[in-house]
């Protein structure tokens, strides 16, 4: 537990330091959602319709392109075969990991959906859920995403191939996502739906860190 | 007592060497020599635990070293072709982490020493990113000596080193070796271990295997 | 060297395969045409549809197809990790193009069965989005196959990757039946096993067997092409380091 927090501290301290990484990510999320309004025009009630699952889409691309660095410069400098030989088990490792890239990806998204709720429209019923639906979406994001880009390490071509692999999967927590934010708006329930969340982010939180370290221990080899 | 018998190793869909065995004792050192692709690299992956071998067997004190990874990743250092020096962090900060990684008491005395043995404790608070390949190297080579294990495990350790910084590599594993500590190391020459097993790797490929037989 | 299977020349897979693809073939053939001359000539047509019904004994087939090789390659993927078998390796590298194939067979006529229905080419029907997410499994799974030089490596990721989907659909489908009865759809294809006619369930099931057959076929035909690829590059590979 001690060297779980340790690991965790040095990957944020790393990307506080680095410090783009985590803008960049917010960015591409202010700027995908940005594109929609001008895409399908400014009137008030179409945007509203469609905003929380416009909200979710960028949300899900932009989990998905941070994700590709999330293992890939600790693959290139030789740090991750010594995290593999360190007394931490691979697949604590893969989790600390996975905590850290969300703490310095998934909560700036959250911080961030607030207001491009507002830019979309979005009846404020939906705020607060909004953010509790991302709250418990993204981490399985990353926990996913984090199958996908141990997979991919040393492979020709890599983000391209991260997004076909990990979108597919992400389809489950796109549509309970959605539908909880749509269902408070319009006041049905959104209950279920939230829970259906939770138990995916328990599910891969369970199983992902295996798929995740079985896919770094054949990168290394 | 470190010792592998009749290891296999299948590279792709290479065999690199097969058959091959080794045995070092407490204080022993084995060199590992061979042309380029011969599979020193891949013999010392294997040893460390990162590579599994197609077949064969390897004992850590008479245990199987190759039930347990955790456990025999915990007996050993492994140095290979790269350095793993984050640039953001600096010289200190890496040393540091790695040993707290491995559960070693972080105390900055012992990492400063640890530094200094390999003469770069001036460089404590410089960020990775100024160093030169030789500088990152010592201290990679500082990382194994803050937290102790009883395997060295040196893929060409002296790449990018000077003349005096192999000569601290010298004393330092002339050091590690009077505690009873054990060195696996690959190199093209140009470093003097004593009383060092050498191992021809290329013995134990199947071209000289089948010449042998023939 | 027992140990050097994968250098190993599988010599009674050959022989095997050898024996059972004529036959494969040949229960594709008279399977195929006896299903397609009952789809079209003995079975009625659908008293709502009319005769562009007749489709479903091509689409239905298909899908279960689609899911089927699917399954195969998740079980492949199984053994080839853990008992490192080198057939099952490739076996499902020979299984997902086909697999793939399949998928896209079944959105094409669900395409076409479509339009006199619905009037339109495409709608978000639950079992056509199920079956489009499941193509881009297969696509994903074929692109990762493709992304490495070194064969081991794609083979070990990519069973991974199988594993991972194959946990992955049962979800998607669910959620994707979840999404289609919130937004009211409209869904021709009911096929619930108890109301369906025999003589509708015949051809179909007899289509269902023609295209197994041909699944059979052709993944034989791909292994033995596969197993001769393998044994030039591994005569390169002596090439290049001797030995």
């Amino acid at each position: 537990m001690k060297q779980f927090a340790f690991l965790v501290r040095r990957d944020l301290s790393l990307a506080f330091r680095q410090g783009m990484d985590s803008m960049m990510v917010v960015v591409f999320f202010v700027i995908a959602v940005v594109l929609f309004p001008l895409g399908v025009g400014p009137e008030p009630s179409t945007l509203a319709r469609i905003s929380s699952g416009v909200i979710w889409v960028a949300a899900l691309l932009s989990a998905m392109l941070s994700l590709e660095r999330l293992f890939q410069t600790d693959y290139e400098d030789g740090s991750l075969e010594l995290l593999a030989l360190s007394s931490l088990p691979l697949e604590v490792t893969v989790l600390a990991k996975v905590t850290a890239h969300w703490i310095t990806t998934g909560l700036p998204l959250i911080v961030a959906a607030p207001v491009l709720a507002v830019l979309m429209q979005m009846e404020s019923e939906g705020f607060l859920i909004l953010i509790v639906a991302l709250l418990l979406g993204t981490p399985s994001l990353s926990l996913i995403g984090a199958v996908g880009a141990a997979l991919i390490l040393g492979s020709r071509r890599g983000g391209v191939l991260l997004s076909l692999l990990v979108l597919p999967l992400y389809i489950p927590v796109l549509i309970f996502g959605v539908s909880a934010v749509d269902g408070a708006i319009g006041g049905y329930e959104f209950k279920a739906q939230l829970l259906i969340l939770g138990g995916f982010f328990i599910g891969s939180l369970a199983l992902t860190p295996w798929a995740g370290a079985a896919g770094l221990r054949q990168a290394l080899e | 007592m470190f010792q592998g018998k009749d290891l296999i190793c299948i590279r792709g869909e290479r065999l690199v060497f097969t058959g091959l065995g080794f045995s070092v004792s407490p204080g022993g050192a084995l060199v590992l020599i061979g042309p380029n692709g011969s599979g020193k690299s891949s013999l010392l992956r294997m040893m460390a635990g990162l590579l599994k071998p197609a077949a064969g067997k390897m004992e850590w004190n008479g245990e199987n070293a190759l039930d347990d990874f955790d456990e025999h990743a915990s007996n050993l250092h492994y140095v290979g072709h790269h350095d793993a020096v984050k640039p953001v962090l600096s010289v200190l900060e890496n040393v540091r982490f790695w040993a707290g990684v491995r559960g070693a008491e972080i105390d900055d005395k012992n990492i400063l020493t640890a530094l200094d043995a390999f003469d770069s404790k001036h460089l404590a608070d410089i960020p990775g990113r100024f160093l030169s390949a030789g500088q990152k190297r010592r201290v990679n080579l500082a990382r194994i000596i803050a937290a102790p294990a009883p395997l060295w495990l040196l893929d060409e350790p002296t790449t990018a080193l000077d003349r005096a910084s192999i000569s601290l590599l010298d004393k330092a594993i002339k050091r590690h070796r009077e505690g009873g500590g054990i060195v696996v190391l690959s190199t093209h020459a140009d470093i003097d271990i004593e009383a060092a097993t050498i191992l021809d790797i290329s013995d134990y490929s199947l071209k000289k295997i089948k010449q042998g037989a023939a | 060297m027992a140990d050097l299977h994968r250098f190993a020349n599988p010599t009674r897979f050959l022989k095997l395969a050898g024996l059972i693809q004529p036959w494969a073939l040949a229960v594709f053939l008279i399977s195929a045409t006896v299903g397609l001359y009952m789809a079209f000539f003995t079975a009625p047509a659908d008293y709502q549809q009319g005769e562009s019904a007749r489709i479903m004994y091509v689409h239905v087939p298909a899908s279960w197809m689609s899911m089927f090789c699917y399954t195969v390659m998740a079980v492949a993927s199984a053994v080839s990790l853990i008992w490192k078998h080198p057939l099952a390796d490739v076996s499902a590298r020979a299984t997902a193009p086909i697999g793939a194939a399949f998928t896209f067979l079944a959105l094409a006529t669900g395409s076409l069965w479509g339009k006199p229905m619905w009037g339109t080419w495409w709608v978000w029907d639950a079992r056509l989005t199920s079956v489009l997410v499941l193509l881009f499994l297969h696509i994903g799974y074929m692109a990762l196959q493709g992304a490495f030089d070194d064969r081991v490596r794609a083979a070990k990721a990519s069973a991974i990757l199988a594993l991972v989907g194959f946990v992955n659909v049962p979800i998607i489908k669910f959620s994707v039946d979840w999404w289609n009865t919130l937004h009211q759809p409209a869904s021709v294809v009911k096929m619930s096993g108890s109301s369906i006619h025999p003589s509708m369930l015949w051809p179909l099931l007899i289509m269902a067997i023609a295209f197994k057959a041909y699944y059979v076929w052709v993944l034989l035909v791909r292994m033995r092409q596969e197993l001769v690829a393998n044994k030039v590059r591994i005569l390169r590979l002596k090439q290049v380091h001797g030995g």
